[in-house]
Order: C-alpha cells, then structure tokens, then sequence
C-alpha cells in the first residue's frame, strides 16, 4: 500500500508564554491523524480546540513539540511544499491584484506561462474579468475564491482548508462547496478540511475526525461518511443517512462543545 | 449672494487662494508706512523694519528671478542638497530599517545605540559636518540625511514589524523563498509607512540643507537669507523664507504623486468593496 498522503503521529503542541516561561499551554496532544492520497478529511471540534494549530503542523508553519509528520512517507523538514494551504483570514496580498495574487505561487517558482495558467483558473472560480482588481475592490466571497485559485493553480498534492468559508453567507457559501467537491473529485487530491460546521463536514468528507474541548486536545471519535458521490451540499443535507451520521457524531461532540464552552465562560 | 460664495468642492480653490491674498493684504496694510496711523510701534516705519512689505518682497522675488535673474545658481545649490540629502538618507533608511526588522539579534545589540542618536539633537552635528566635509554641499547633504534617515528608519522597520503574519505565512505556502520574501511581501508592506514618513522627510531634508548653509557656506538660498540678515535686510529675508516655501511644496506634491501612483492597492475611505 502507498503512503499515505499526509500522516501525522503522536503530535502534541505545547505554546509556552515568552513573558513568563512557567506559563504553558498545550493546545493539542497524542494526536495521531493521516489522510490518505486522494482523500477528504473534515477535523471538527469546539471553538479553541487546536484546529488550526493541527493545520499549521501539517503545513510545516509549526514545528510539533514532540512526535513526527509524514509527507507520503518522507518527514516533514521546513515548509511542506506538496500543500496548498487556504487560510481562515484574509491572506491574498492587498499590493497585488486578483490576477497577481494567483500568479504569485508560479512566479515564484519561476513558471514561464503563469499569466495564462492563473488567467484560466480565476476563469474557473468565476473571476474571468476582474482580473486586474485589488483585493479591497473584490467582496468576501470573490477574495475567498481568488484564495481558492491561488492555492489550486499550484496543483499541490495536498490542500489544506482552514475553515476557508465561514465568513460567507449561506448561499455564496454553498455554491463554493459544490465548487470545491466538483474540483476535487476531477483532481482527487488529499484534503485536510477544519471547520466547526459539523453540515459542511459530512456533506463534503470521506471521513470526519472529532477533536475534544481544549486545552490538550486530541481525536476522540472518527466516522466514515458512506454518502453517494458525487454530492451536493443542499439536496445531502435531507438524505436519512446524514441525519443519522449526524446525530452519531453530534452525540460525541455536544459533550465536548459543553465544555469548551463551560471553560470559555469559566476564564 | 452668500449661497453663491458659499464654501464647498467646487470653489475649494477659489477660497484657499482667498485666504491668501487675504493674509498679504492684512500684511499689506498693516505695515505700509502712512497707510494706517501706528498702532503698537512708535512711528510707522517701524512696522516695515521688522515685518517687511509684501510688495518689496515680491520685488524682491521678481529681480531674483527675472530682472537680476541671479538666483538660479543658489536655489540649485540648496535644491541639490535636498533632493541628495533625501534621497541618500531614504535608501540608507530603508536598508538599515529592512536589515534590522529582519534580524532581530542585530536589533537588540543596535536598539540603545539608535535610540541614543536617535534622542539626540542632531542639528548641532552642522558645524562638526562642516569641519570634516568643509563649506561645500557635501557637509549640507551629512546634515540632511542625519535628520531623514531616521525618519524613514523607523517607519520601515515598524512597517517590516506589522505585515500580516496571514499575509506573511500565506506567500511562505505559496513557495516564496527569503528574497522573494523580502522583495514581494516585506518591501511593499513597508513602502506604505514609507511613503507617510517622506512627506515629513522631504522637508527635513530641506531644514538640513538650509541650516547647514545658515551655519556656513558661499551659495545657497541659506545663505542669501544669512546675507540679508546681516544687513538687517527683511524684505530679503522673507522673500527667501518665501522661496524656501514654495519649493518645499512642490517637492512634497512630487512624493504625494509618486505615492498615489505607487500606492493605487491601498483602499481609500469610503473605496473598499465598492462592487
């Protein structure tokens, strides 16, 4: 059997304060996690659990304090050049345009066609003539589909989503989903997807991992999502098999939320 | 009749070259011999003797530039200073502010050494310039770019401080390695704090070429005025002072363009998401 496409084993994160080094703070622990090559992976977990820091990991941004990340077999040194990775927040460089901005991974790597490969994926995303816009012209959901296109024209073997849409309204929102599934499944790659939103998660996952409350989080519950492909994010939503999944995984989750949230007011 | 005169955009400029003529005038009448009875001074020449006239001034202005025609050679001494002073201190500030912002030990070990030079009244360094580059230009433009490198210093490295760790960690993912780094993210996050500490910088550059003249030199308008002043000559002194002004906003109104070319990614108030 291949390696998996991203593996991450016995990863604990502890952030110590540089002001007062007796004050710490692990934010994940014995988090064992891999996604296979050409597969889709929802991380879902109450707020503050440690997502992102999971993500970062996978992405070579943070270095785990104890335990190993694998890249299709091979240890993760630096940054991990075989992910894309969509953040949460605003990430596109305001100095350049939309057009700029997708061709900047290319130019970087000195791409000799970037302006036609990055022209055709803001094509793709719907952006076809907003191409010589600052970001501070586009809306929410265009900057968000730039990001999409900056990070896909890459063609990177693994993505990484890091809530990409929850500052989208429910309908642009929607239609990036299906937007992101109709990619995927033509390309098949791996996707590591963190969201809180436990309806995107099975609408759009092979496989959904429950983190506990924080601080120390870790995977306490796993489910495959065995829905038809291809999707829909709206029409999946009232099949019986989601309501099910749903109800399984909310059941493992709705205790943990409490009390990350019991923990939030306590602080 | 008032609605019509009434201030608002379209007569902006009608009323700000009011005020002007407004201000000469006052100044006009107020120390005109004989025109009004003295007021504050004991006879009414004395008003002159200290204020100057506006319409000497202006003379004054009008032989320097046309009938004498002997100004050229000073103004192109002082602007020279200038624009060496800042252009020299601008690049010095931007590499040592780019430098330091991205290396954090050599920041710690420099950190009391600028904050010392940098609290320190550096106008007083002139007359050392002077002795060490003596009476040209060049102890001038010394004196310019101490004055401007820390302006625009400080402004890149707090620039450098503040880009978007997103924005930051966004490029790294997408593969930039450290100079691309420094010339697609660092660089353009900078050059907006860059640009709002050049409006100060430009003209502290002039305050450098003109003191530096004040204090020692053979050309310059800094020393047309010093030349004056020993005469007790105030129409001449003013009408420098004037000079001074106006060629000091016209460089500004050059890096105002030069920033709104540059910095056309920037949302102005009022801009963002306009679709």
């Amino acid at each position: 059997m291949a390696a998996p496409a991203l593996e991450l084993d016995n990863v604990a994160c502890t952030f110590v304060s540089k002001d007062d080094p007796s004050q710490r703070y692990t934010a994940v622990r014995e988090v064992a996690l891999t996604v296979g090559a050409g597969e889709f992976v929802s991380v879902v977990g109450p707020t503050g659990c440690g997502k992102s820091t999971l993500l970062n990991v996978a992405a070579g941004l943070l270095q785990p304090s104890t335990g190993s990340v694998r890249v299709f077999g091979e240890p993760l040194v630096g940054i991990n050049a075989r992910a894309g990775y969509m953040f949460q927040s605003e990430s596109l460089m305001p100095w350049r345009t939309a057009l700029q901005n997708v061709m900047a991974g290319l130019e970087f790597r000195g791409v000799a066609d970037a302006r036609e490969q990055a022209e055709e994926w803001l094509k793709r995303v719907g952006l076809g003539g907003f191409g010589n816009r600052y970001p501070h012209q586009l809306s929410g959901g265009m900057r968000k589909r730039v990001s999409l296109a900056q990070t896909l024209v890459l063609d990177p073997d693994i993505i990484l989503m890091d809530e990409p849409f929850s500052a989208l309204d429910i309908q642009t929102r929607q239609l990036m989903e299906n937007e992101v599934l109709a990619l995927w499944s033509a390309k098949k790659k791996a996707v590591l997807f963190i969201t809180h939103d436990l309806d995107e998660a099975i609408a759009m996952s092979d496989r959904v991992v429950c983190l506990s409350a924080g601080p120390g989080s870790r995977p306490i519950g796993e489910f495959a999502i065995d829905l038809p492909l291809p999707r829909d994010v709206a029409e999946v939503r009232v099949m019986p098999r989601f309501v099910e999944l749903h109800q399984a995984i909310w059941s493992v989750l709705r205790d943990e939320v409490l009390k990350g949230y019991q923990q939030q007011l306590a602080a | 009749m008032w609605n019509y005169i009434k201030p608002r955009q379209s007569n902006l400029l009608a009323w700000q070259v009011g005020l002007l003529v407004a201000i000469f005038v006052f100044w006009h009448v107020a120390t005109k011999p004989g025109l009004i009875p003295p007021i504050v001074f004991e006879n009414d020449q004395q008003a002159a003797f200290f204020f100057g006239e506006p319409l000497k001034i202006f003379g004054r202005v009008w032989a320097w530039f046309v009938t004498n025609a002997d100004i050229y050679q000073h103004l192109w001494v002082t602007l020279l200073e200038t624009v060496l002073a800042f252009g020299i201190g601008t690049g010095l500030g931007l590499g040592c502010g780019l430098w330091l912002a991205l290396s954090p030990m050599a920041a710690a070990i420099c950190d009391p050494y600028i904050k010392a030079l940098n609290s320190m009244p550096r106008v007083i360094l002139a007359p050392i310039f002077a002795v060490w580059f003596g009476l040209g230009i060049a102890s001038k433009v010394a004196l310019g770019v101490t004055l401007v490198f820390f302006i625009v210093f400080f402004n890149v490295y707090q620039g450098v401080k503040e880009v978007s760790p997103v924005v930051l960690a966004n490029a790294r993912m997408l593969g930039a390695s450290q100079k691309q780094l420094l010339r697609h993210v660092y660089l353009p996050s900078a050059t907006s704090w860059v640009f709002s500490s050049l409006h100060t910088s430009v003209g502290l550059a002039f305050v450098g070429a003109v003191v530096g003249e004040y204090l020692g030199s053979s050309r310059g308008v800094g020393y047309l005025i010093l030349q004056a002043e020993g005469a007790f000559d105030i129409n001449t002194v003013m009408a420098g002072i004037l000079v001074l002004t106006v060629f000091a906003l016209a460089l500004d109104a050059g890096v105002g363009k030069l920033e709104k070319r540059l910095m056309k990614w920037q949302p102005k108030s009022g801009e963002t998401e306009k679709l």
